[in-house]
């Protein structure tokens, strides 16, 4: 057993022949049992971060480790669901689950998968290739808890659903979480999807990590500044807009911030943001001190 | 039992919504000593919020002494808040006030802006002192 579910040390991954770079020098760590929220534009990554994790891909430049080990041999304690919710099409919900029994034997959690299934309404019976995009992640979702895994990769996993479903599908993420100490990493565009389910945060742009640590930690590291325009030194600006003579920044303080200005902590929100409209601001990775004993 | 509501765009730590959500249920007897909260996971399936901000929440009402947690049985209730009683002199004097400050044409915002800002400064936040010395004070 590990503490630390997923680290990367100069992780990068270049496609075809024309060496499009998707990740470039990632470098972050995963403590155990966290639920990570992989945020970050289309195309910033997020799905190729996912994949090298689940040992889909394999880099082409430095390490991941996960569980300790390398991705292949995780595998049989990891699950991974892609984006597009890949599932034999002709099979029934049924067939699927018994699969899914079938492919991980002595792990397989019948009662969680079906519950999952039934819980949404759907008849084991049907064939796959007659759910709807929601139904198809509920099943997919069945599919990957039912593996009880240590580590869950969900690569958009709420994009199909509607709220109701979203709400209750995360749910039972956060209930296998608590009850298990699984480690969830999700990735989204779409921040408030994830905001209050995530301990953890992952912010890739541009094929590199921009944050990484714990929420509340990278929350506080940042002040959000109103106050007639001046001077921010000795504070490191993420984003500045100077409105009249009005100014709002987004600041990593290096000591007090000075007299005149207001502060306050960004919202989760107004952090991403800040980030992602400024592709040049440093990069800020904190690691979690607190061992945090998951009850 | 208790039910928690999160309300995301309050601008309240979610944990801190169920502290307080809690001391409510207390207050209002809905929650007894003895009475058990119900399971991190119960919480998070119904409300999708991250199973560490309920297990932050219920060490914050230990560090309290309000209630405590019994291994492999759960959290448990120790004690209740004691709740002013409606027809106290204090109410009554809060009334006088409210009257005085209706008189001198303040508005509702007004009252809850000026009341708000007295309560923060005699009863800053993260200060249990204050809210264990208010509770030994009622029941005496």
């Amino acid at each position: 057993m590990t503490d630390t579910a997923i680290e990367a040390a100069g992780l990068g991954k270049t496609f075809g022949r024309r060496r499009k770079r998707a990740l470039h020098e990632c470098a972050f760590r995963l403590p155990a049992g966290s639920v990570c929220a992989l945020i970050g534009p289309n195309g910033a990554g997020k799905s190729t971060l996912l994949a090298l994790a689940a040992g889909l891909l394999r880099p082409t430049e430095g390490t991941v480790t996960v569980l300790g080990t390398t991705p292949a041999a995780a595998r049989e304690r990891v699950a991974y669901v892609a984006q597009d919710k890949p599932l034999h099409r002709q099979l029934t919900i049924a067939d699927t689950l018994r699969m899914g029994r079938d492919l991980n034997p002595g792990r397989w959690d019948a009662a969680v998968a079906e519950r999952l299934v039934t819980d949404g309404g759907l008849d084991p019976a049907a064939k796959v290739r007659t759910l709807s995009g929601g139904q198809r992640t509920r099943v997919a979702l069945a599919l990957a808890l039912g593996k009880r895994p240590e580590l869950l990769l969900l690569d958009e996993p709420m994009a199909d659903l509607d709220p109701l479903a979203r709400h209750e599908l995360m749910g039972a993420l956060m209930a296998d979480a608590a009850e298990h100490g699984t480690t969830v990493v999700m990735s989204s565009h779409v921040i408030a999807e994830l905001e209050g389910s995530c301990d953890h945060l992952l912010l890739v742009g541009g094929g590199r990590v921009r944050l990484a640590g714990p929420v509340d930690d990278l929350l506080a590291a940042h002040a959000l500044v109103t106050g007639p325009d001046g001077d921010l030194a000795p504070h490191t600006v993420v984003e500045s807009r100077v409105t009249g003579r009005q100014l709002t920044a987004l600041v990593r303080p290096a000591g007090p911030i000075g007299a005149g200005l207001r502060s306050g902590e960004p919202s989760l929100e107004e952090l991403v943001l800040a980030h992602l409209r400024s592709p040049d601001a440093p990069a800020l990775t904190l690691t979690d001190e607190r061992r945090e004993a998951a009850a | 039992m208790v039910d928690y509501r999160i309300d995301r765009r309050s601008g309240v730590a979610t944990y801190l919504q169920i502290v307080q959500q809690t001391k409510q249920a207390l207050r209002l007897g809905l929650l007894e000593p003895g009475d058990k909260l119900p399971t991190a996971r119960e919480v998070v399936q119904a409300t999708a919020i991250n199973p560490n901000t309920v297990l932050k929440a219920y060490r914050e009402l230990e560090r309290e002494g309000l209630v405590e947690a019994r291994r492999g049985l759960g959290t448990f209730v120790r004690k209740s808040l004691g709740t002013a009683p409606a027809d106290s002199p204090l109410r009554a004097e809060l009334h006088a006030w409210a009257d005085r400050a209706h008189a001198a044409g303040l508005e509702r915002d007004d009252v809850a802006a000026l009341f708000t800002a007295v309560l923060d400064q005699r009863f800053p936040h993260d200060h249990v002192q204050h809210d264990e010395q208010h509770n030994k004070g009622d029941k005496a």
